[in-house]
Order: structure tokens, then sequence, then C-alpha cells
């Protein structure tokens, strides 16, 4: 594992993945990846969680189509120089910051979307011109069996590589060194990928989870919020970190509730779900186990929704979505607050006011307002969590700078040294004055103005210091123009009694 | 909020527990939040930096011999404009940023909100105690976070300074050294911000892996210092001099050590000279512009370096002043002490290298350094490109710290995370996505739901694809 390690430290080295046309080249490979092989993607998908093609579709490859998309066309932009504001003092000089790639990435995916969790922070990596390692679950057996067999046929085999293995294949590879490491998993697991982290001071980008609380007001089209949870509760089982976990609602609207989203799961999945083609599975048995156990002695309303204390012990990361009772909108609030910072926020109002309330009173790694889920699909937005659901974020943009380095750079030219006697020892007081004056005062066009205006006046009693030592100028050529510059600069340093 | 108390460490450890619970306690309540709060924090710092300059010069005299000169333009200056600048920024840079929306949710709000943090602990190095403590500060108070502060045991003078009565009202301080640190930071922090060494980054980021806080690391390394050839060798000792022996080469970063060409070092070598002549004059110990060693122990460990190679310049120290010349070492190899860490004193080592390839292959070796310099007419920008490093000066060291505009931080060995400005604001903000939609137009949703036909594939990737449109 080193020795594959080592060899991706080294192709990027030679530099190989720093051109944008390079980077360019590895995006298209990508994408004609997932749409030339989107048959056996979706077959994946389909063996590991009985995704249908459709859901496989819509909740996978099209973030990353539509992430490679966005890579491809900004590109150019996100990786040019930004310049920045300068002083007085740097007037003359070229400032801005450099967005560079950190050098070998390690990706760590996860099995609820294995596919989009993996190659999404893929698409950012690779356009900020690193070279990554991908480590997708074990878990979704499938898909990391299938990404280890096409990634080669289409990038770079020397940047980018996949590793696959277990608990032991990933603890070997979280001892090497990496320049930034990218988790999408569980909390317990995000501190240990954080702490392997701090052995070489890698920064980390974890995406965990958390229980997403879903606030319903009495003050709120019942039946339009209940789809829109229903849908995002269990699209995918429920396996989604940032589903809807637990609705909180006043005790009145419990039953309309339960009742709405009853009649809302038929019509997704029709009277016998276990059949419908768009219902997926859990992922292993050990985690239906433990959702199964997570409704014994539980007060059932219908199918697997519950409303009991011991539900909320854990992220549910299933299809049991618990209803919790509260008096009003501050009890949910408390309620909330009183808990870990989750990934995401929903609340359902008409009412702005209080949606603007809830939001300005909590804390989470995002919010849809009357909606569940959707912010995810709005790559402009960045998608991370906070606190104990997460640090860092990506998609969009985010990914580019997750995975780039913003170089400050400064530079001076050699000439023009008189300039920096204002810094040099030894010191006076009235230094310090030009210094602040220099130093602090931000360069505007306005400011120019009066600068050749003071320039003008300098000038002008140069010409008539020299015209009074009676020296004939007219027909004598001037000196040439960097020997008056210099006489210019002597002259001011020396007014200035530096 | 009323005034927090100063900790002693040596009190109790049960006081500092309430501490911390009062600011949290004071976070939750919302305090911090408004912007009349924040702005009159940032006010009440600003009026402390204004009415105790004396107070701050002196403590920093009497920590670092810095001279007021160095004080003002690398502290106190620096640390005003960074208050005037936030209080004149605030309102802007709490503002709700709208973003672009794709098809699907073209008639919902998108924005990003900046929400602070909560409890944010600021630990301090020595070497620039006002500065590395009030700039994060800035920052942390203008996010609406709680703050407490660590300030450096070994600067002690200034760790005084920040008992102040006046500053108590702003944040809470502890005080304590690396053993009471340890403890501190096995409690639960929103964001922790460090300045230090790397080998302490390494101890602070895995305290904050147990209770998964995002963290900022300004380290440090050995700041390489390319020489081409084609540059005016004196120009090159007045810059390079100027920004290795301010402080007393105790800077984060300073050049830490030069390479050239045997033959530009043959003309280094007296340039050099006369620009150590000039700047601290026949006797540098007798020049109030030269500061001092910060305590014995590094004394000590830098007295130890002037054994490396052959002295070239300098060499004399003074153990009861802290004192040691500005100097200039020569015939250095890779493998001597004062090449395997960073050495945060007045002592510039020079190295030969045949080329510019040779030169970007040494320091390609070596960990990323905070800084890199590159001096010449004609190449910066190749050794810009072949290298990395947190910031990087073109002929010139670390002036560009002293603009707002760009980012200080590191990457790799020397730190994670930046600040300075904007920057501080949004390392200790959490910048949470925000997609507010209407609840009507439920019919435009169906489009997702199942049970699903052939066709909602197609319009699906249509809509979520596209990010304008220009039918709409």
């Amino acid at each position: 594992m080193e020795r594959q390690v080592q060899r991706l430290r080294q192709a990027f080295r030679s530099g190989r993945s720093r051109p944008l046309r390079f980077r360019q080249q590895q995006l298209e490979g990508l994408c004609r990846m997932v749409q030339e092989r989107e048959k056996d993607i979706v077959e994946a998908l389909a063996a590991d969680l009985s995704k249908s093609a459709l859901n496989a579709y819509s909740h996978e490859i099209i973030s990353i189509l539509g992430e490679i998309d966005f890579m491809l066309r900004n590109l150019s932009d996100l990786a040019s120089a930004k310049p920045a504001k300068k002083n007085l003092l740097t007037m003359m000089d070229e400032v801005y910051v450099q967005p560079e790639p950190l050098g070998v990435v390690l990706i760590i995916g996860a099995w609820n979307y294995p596919f989009v969790l993996t190659m999404q922070p893929l698409v950012g990596a690779i356009a900020a011109g690193n070279a990554v390692i991908v480590k997708p679950s074990e878990l979704s057996e499938n898909t990391a069996k299938l990404l280890a067999k096409l990634l080669p046929q289409y990038v770079d085999q020397d940047l980018y590589a996949v590793i696959n293995g277990g608990v032991e294949e990933t603890t070997e590879l979280l001892k090497q060194r990496f320049d930034h490491i990218l988790y999408t998993g569980n909390t317990a697991v995000g501190k240990i990928v954080m702490e392997a982290a701090a052995k070489h001071l890698t920064p980390v980008t974890l995406e965990l989870g958390g229980k997403s609380p879903c606030y319903i007001d009495k003050d709120c089209d019942l039946d339009v919020a209940c789809r829109r949870i229903t849908w995002g509760k269990y699209m995918n089982c429920g396996q989604t970190c940032i589903a809807p976990d637990y609705v909180l609602c006043e005790a009145s609207l419990q039953d309309q509730i339960v009742q709405k989203i009853k009649e809302t799961v038929k019509d997704f999945y029709g009277e016998n779900i276990k059949a419908s083609p768009d219902y997926e599975r859990i992922i292993n048995l050990r985690h239906f186990k433990r959702i199964h156990s997570l409704l014994e002695g539980q007060k059932i309303a219908f199918g697997g929704e519950t409303d009991e204390a011991t539900c909320y012990i854990e992220e549910i990361f299933g299809p049991i979505l618990p209803i919790v009772p509260v008096k009003n909108v501050d009890e949910a609030i408390n309620f909330i607050n009183d808990r870990e910072k989750p990934l995401a926020l929903y609340v359902f109002s008409r009412n702005n006011k209080l949606i603007k309330r809830m939001i300005d009173e909590t804390s989470s790694g995002g919010v849809t307002g009357n909606d569940v889920i959707m912010h995810f699909t709005v790559n402009s937005l960045p998608f991370g969590g906070v606190g104990s659901s997460g640090m860092g974020a990506y998609h969009g943009k985010y990914s580019f700078d997750t995975f780039s380095h913003q170089r400050p750079c400064l530079l001076k030219s050699l000439k023009g040294e008189s300039v920096n006697k204002l810094r040099y020892p030894p010191n006076s007081q009235s230094k310090v004055s030009w210094a602040k004056f220099f130093l602090l005062k931000q360069f505007k066009k306005e400011k120019l103005q009066l600068l050749l205006l003071m320039f003008v006046g300098v000038v002008t009693a140069v010409v008539v210091k020299v015209n009074q030592s009676s020296v004939v100028v007219t027909k004598a050529k001037w000196p040439r123009k960097p020997k008056l510059l210099q006489e210019f600069a002597d002259f001011w340093s020396k007014s200035l009694k530096l | 909020m009323g005034p927090l108390s100063v900790q002693g460490w040596m009190d109790s450890f049960d006081s500092f527990e309430d501490t911390l619970r009062r600011l949290r306690e004071a976070f939750k309540a919302g305090q911090t939040r408004p912007v009349e709060f924040r702005v009159a924090q940032l006010q009440g710092l600003g009026h402390f930096l204004g009415a105790n300059k004396q107070l701050l010069q002196d403590a920093l005299a009497e920590d670092l011999g810095k001279s007021p000169f160095e004080s003002d333009i690398s502290e106190i200056i620096l640390c005003q404009n960074e208050v005037d600048l936030a209080i004149k920024s605030l309102q802007t840079w709490m503002k709700d940023e709208p973003v672009a929306t794709n098809l699907l949710t073209k008639l919902s709000s998108a924005f990003i909100r900046k929400e602070p943090f909560g409890l944010v602990i600021i630990i301090a190095p020595w070497n620039y105690p006002l500065n590395l403590m009030i700039m994060p500060l800035v920052g942390a108070i203008a996010a609406g976070n709680c703050v407490l502060l660590k300030p450096s045991e070994i600067s002690k003078n200034t760790e005084k300074v920040c008992c102040h009565p006046a500053l108590q009202s702003c944040f809470a301080v502890v005080l304590g050294g690396p053993e009471e640190t340890g403890q501190l930071l096995e409690h639960k922090f929103d964001y922790i911000f460090f300045t230090g060494s790397p080998r302490v980054g390494k101890i602070v980021m895995a305290a904050a892996a147990k209770h998964l806080t995002p963290i900022t690391l300004e380290l440090g390394g050995k700041n390489p210092c390319y020489v081409d050839d084609s540059c005016d060798p004196q120009t090159v000792a007045n810059r390079v001099a100027w920004f290795r022996y301010f402080n007393a080469g105790q800077t984060c970063v300073a050049p830490d050590y030069i390479l050239c060409s045997q033959e530009m070092q043959e003309r280094l070598l007296p340039a050099l000279q006369s620009a150590i002549l000039r700047f601290y004059g026949d006797d540098p110990k007798t020049s109030p512009n030269l500061g001092r060693i910060i305590n014995q122990k590094h004394f000590k460990r830098l007295q130890g370096l002037l054994g490396c190679g052959r002295v070239a310049i300098g060499g004399q120290s003074e153990e009861s002043e802290r004192y040691i010349a500005p100097t200039v070492l020569v015939d250095v190899q890779e493998t001597d002490p004062v090449m395997q860490e960073e050495i945060f004193g007045p002592i510039l080592p020079l190295l030969t290298v045949k080329n510019l390839e040779e030169a970007i292959d040494f320091i390609n070796r070596r960990e990323k350094p905070l800084a890199l310099y590159a001096f010449s007419n004609n190449r910066v920008n190749q050794v810009l490109d072949c290298t990395s490093s947190g910031g990087f000066g073109g002929n010139d060291g670390f002036l560009y710290l002293t603009l707002s505009a760009m980012p200080l931080g590191g990457i790799g060995n020397s730190g994670m995370g930046r600040y300075h400005g904007k920057f501080s604001f949004d390392t200790f903000s959490h910048h949470r996505a925000c997609l507010l939609r209407s609840p009507g137009m439920e019919r435009l949703n169906d489009l997702r739901y199942p049970p699903y036909s052939p066709w909602s594939q197609q319009l699906i990737s249509w809509a979520i694809g596209s990010q304008s449109c220009t039918l709409l």
C-alpha cells in the first residue's frame, strides 16, 4: 500500500496532473465512463441496494454528470490566479492568490450512495490537479469492484487509483501520508480518520451524519409537506445522510400527518410496497437487524412509523420515521438545540418569519425550507456538516477549493530599492507615520490621481531647482529615464529626511 | 455579557470549568450574535490598543527587546487595522450570500448563511504575542463566537497585558503552560485556532479529533530563499537581511536559509555585511533596532547552531542579554543541525547549489514551508510554478502579510487553514447552505415522485443539469 501511494506521489511530482488540458481530458474520460458504462453502474447499484434504474440515475449518475459538466465549464476560471487589493507600498507589484493542487488526495466513500459519494469528490480532486486514491466502501461490494475495474480504463492509471478492502486495509491506508482526506461516513469512524490524519498534519473534510430534524408548522400545506417528506424519507430505503430523520410537530397535527404519509406511501409504492420496483432495500443483514430492533416495543402508527424515545439513540438510517409531538416552535427549537448539530434541518411553514426564526436559532450543515434533500442538488451551495455532522464542504466550486491550496503571491521587481529605505533601520518615529500611510492605505485609482499630482509637483520643484543652479538644459540631452528616476527617488528620500 | 474574570491556572480547575460553562451559556443565549454586540467588542479592542500603546510597546520590549518601530509596524498598527477593517466590513461579511440556482430550484431562494461556531479557543505563541493573538481574535469575535484566549506563557509581559481589566469584557483569558493547555484541550470546543510548532500542532489536532473540532493550524518550517545570479547583490542583501533579522529572526515567515551559486555567495557576503552594518551599526549589541531572544532555552539552542559550517558574519552572543549578533553561516551541509529545524533566530545559512533546478529539487525534497522566496530578474515564476508553500514572495520578503486581502496560512507540515481580513471571518464561520422553496408549485415536483416513467428520467437530468435557463 505504501508503494502504491508512493507511485502516485511520484506521478504527481512529475507535474503531469497540473496542466488544465490534462485535467480536462481526465474529466472527459470520467464523463465517457459514466455514459458508456451506465448499464454496468446501474446493475451494480441494483445488486448492492436494489436500486431501480431510474433511482440510480436520478440519485447518483445525474449528480456526477452535472459536477463534471460544471468543472469542465469553469475550470479555467477556478484555476486562475485571483488578484488581490494592494496598498500603496505594493502598488507596483503583482499581488494575487494562486490556486494549486495539494498532492495526493484520499477519498473514502460510503455505501449508501456508493457511486456518487466516491465519484463526486473525485471529480473535484482531479479538477484541482491532484493525484487521487479512492477507497470505496466494502459494504457496497458490487459498486466497489466495478469502480476498480472501470476507472483504470478511462483515466490515467498512474495518477488515480482505486484501493478496495475492509477495516484492516483502510487502517493500513490511513497510516500513509496524504495531502487531504475526504471521508464520508459515520461520526465514530470520522474521529478515527481525523486522528490518523493528525499524525501527518493532513487536513480533512468529514461528511458525517446525525439526526436531521424536520419541523412541521401548523400553518403549512400539510398535503404538500407530507408528500415531500415521504419522498425524502423513504428514498433509498431511508439510507440517506440528509433524509429527514424525525418529525417535530404539534400534537394536534400528528394524526393528520400519519394519515397523509400513509396515503402518499401508497401513491408512491402501491399497496404491496415490497413489490414496487422503486423501493430499495437495506444494504445488509447487520443494518437490517439494527433497524428492526429499533421497532421493538414501539408504538407503530403505520408501517415503520413510531414515536418512542429509543429511536433517537442513533441516526436511524432506515425507513422509520418517528414523530415527536411538541407544544410549539420554541419547544421544537430547544429540542433541536439540545442535540448534536445535524447535517440538515428541515422546516415546513407558509410563515416565512417562522422559517427565518428556525434558521436563526439553530445550527446545521444545511437547510431546506418547505422541502427536503434539495439543497444537495444545488451545486453552487457547499455541502457539508458542522459540529459532529462534519467539517469542510464540497460540491462544485467548493470541491475545487477543498482540494486546492490558495497560495498568496507577491512579486516585486528588484528595482526601486530606494522606496524600501523607508523600512530599513536605523528607525525613527517619522518613519512609522510613513509606514502607516504606505502599508495601510489601500491602493485605489482615485489615489493614483493624487499621486500623479504629487509627482508633477515634485518634478516642477526639481526643474525649478535645476534652473536655479544655472545649468543649461535646453540644448543638453535629458539624462536617461532610469537615472532621472533614481535622482527623483534620491531627492524624495532626502526630503523625507530618512 | 458581564465581565468574565481572569482564571489563573493555579487557582482551581473548577473555576475554569465555570468559565467554559458561562461562555457556552452566553453563546447559547445568543449574546454574541447581534452585529451591535460584535461591533462594540471590536471597538473595545480598538480603544484598548489605542489607549495602551505605551504599555504594549513596553511589554514587547521586555519580552523580545522589540524596538517601538518594530512593535508598531508588526504588531500594534496591524492589529488596529484589522479591527478597523472588521468594524467597517462586518455588515457586508455577515450578509447572506445568494447563489445561483438550477432549473429545478429556480423559484427558490438559495443562499449561504454565515454562522458562528460557538466556543472558540485561540492559542497564541510568543514571537508576535500581540499580533498572533489579536488578529485571530478579531475574526472570531466578528464571526459572532465566544472566545477563550490562551496567550503564551513564554512572553510573560504580554501575557500580563492580556489580563488588563479593559479587555476582560470581550472574552475570557486562561493562563498556563503546556500541561495545562493539554488539559484544556480535553474539553470540547467548537473551533480551535493554534499558532505554534508542527510538533505541537499534531498534538492539538489529535486532541481536536476526539471531539471532531474543526481547526486552523498556523505552523512553521524552513522557508527557503533562492537567489539567482542575475540579481544585484546589494538589493537582495538589504531585503533578505531586513526580513531575516527583524524581531531577531523569530518570525515564522522569515527567510530561513539562502540557496545560491558559489559565485553569488561571494558577492552576497560583502553585501550582507554592508546591510547589517547600515541597519545595526558597528556593534549591533548597542543598536536599539535589534531584538533579543525570548528566553534562555532558545538562546542556548541558537548558540549551539552557531557551530554549524563556518561563521562568515557575526557569530557573537551574550548570554546575560540573550543577544545573538546578526549572523551569516557558510559551508553548511544539508545534514547539519542548523538545517534540521526551523532556525527562529538571527542566523542565516548560505547553501550553494549549481543551478535553479538543483535549488528547486532541494526545496521539494523537504517539507512544504510556510513561505518561499525567490530573487531573480526573470525566473521568479519558474520557482513559483515548480514548488509549493503557504505563501510566496518574489524579490522580497513577507511583505504580502501586510495586505489584508491576502490570506496567511500554511500547507502540509506548515499548517492548514488561513486567516487575516475576511479570511478570518470566513475561518471562524460555518457556511450553512440554505434553500428555501415555496410550498406551492407542487405539480412541478411530481416529476421526482415514484412510480417513475421512462421520460421522467430525461426531464430530471435536463432540469438538475442546467444552471441557467433562457426561457425563464
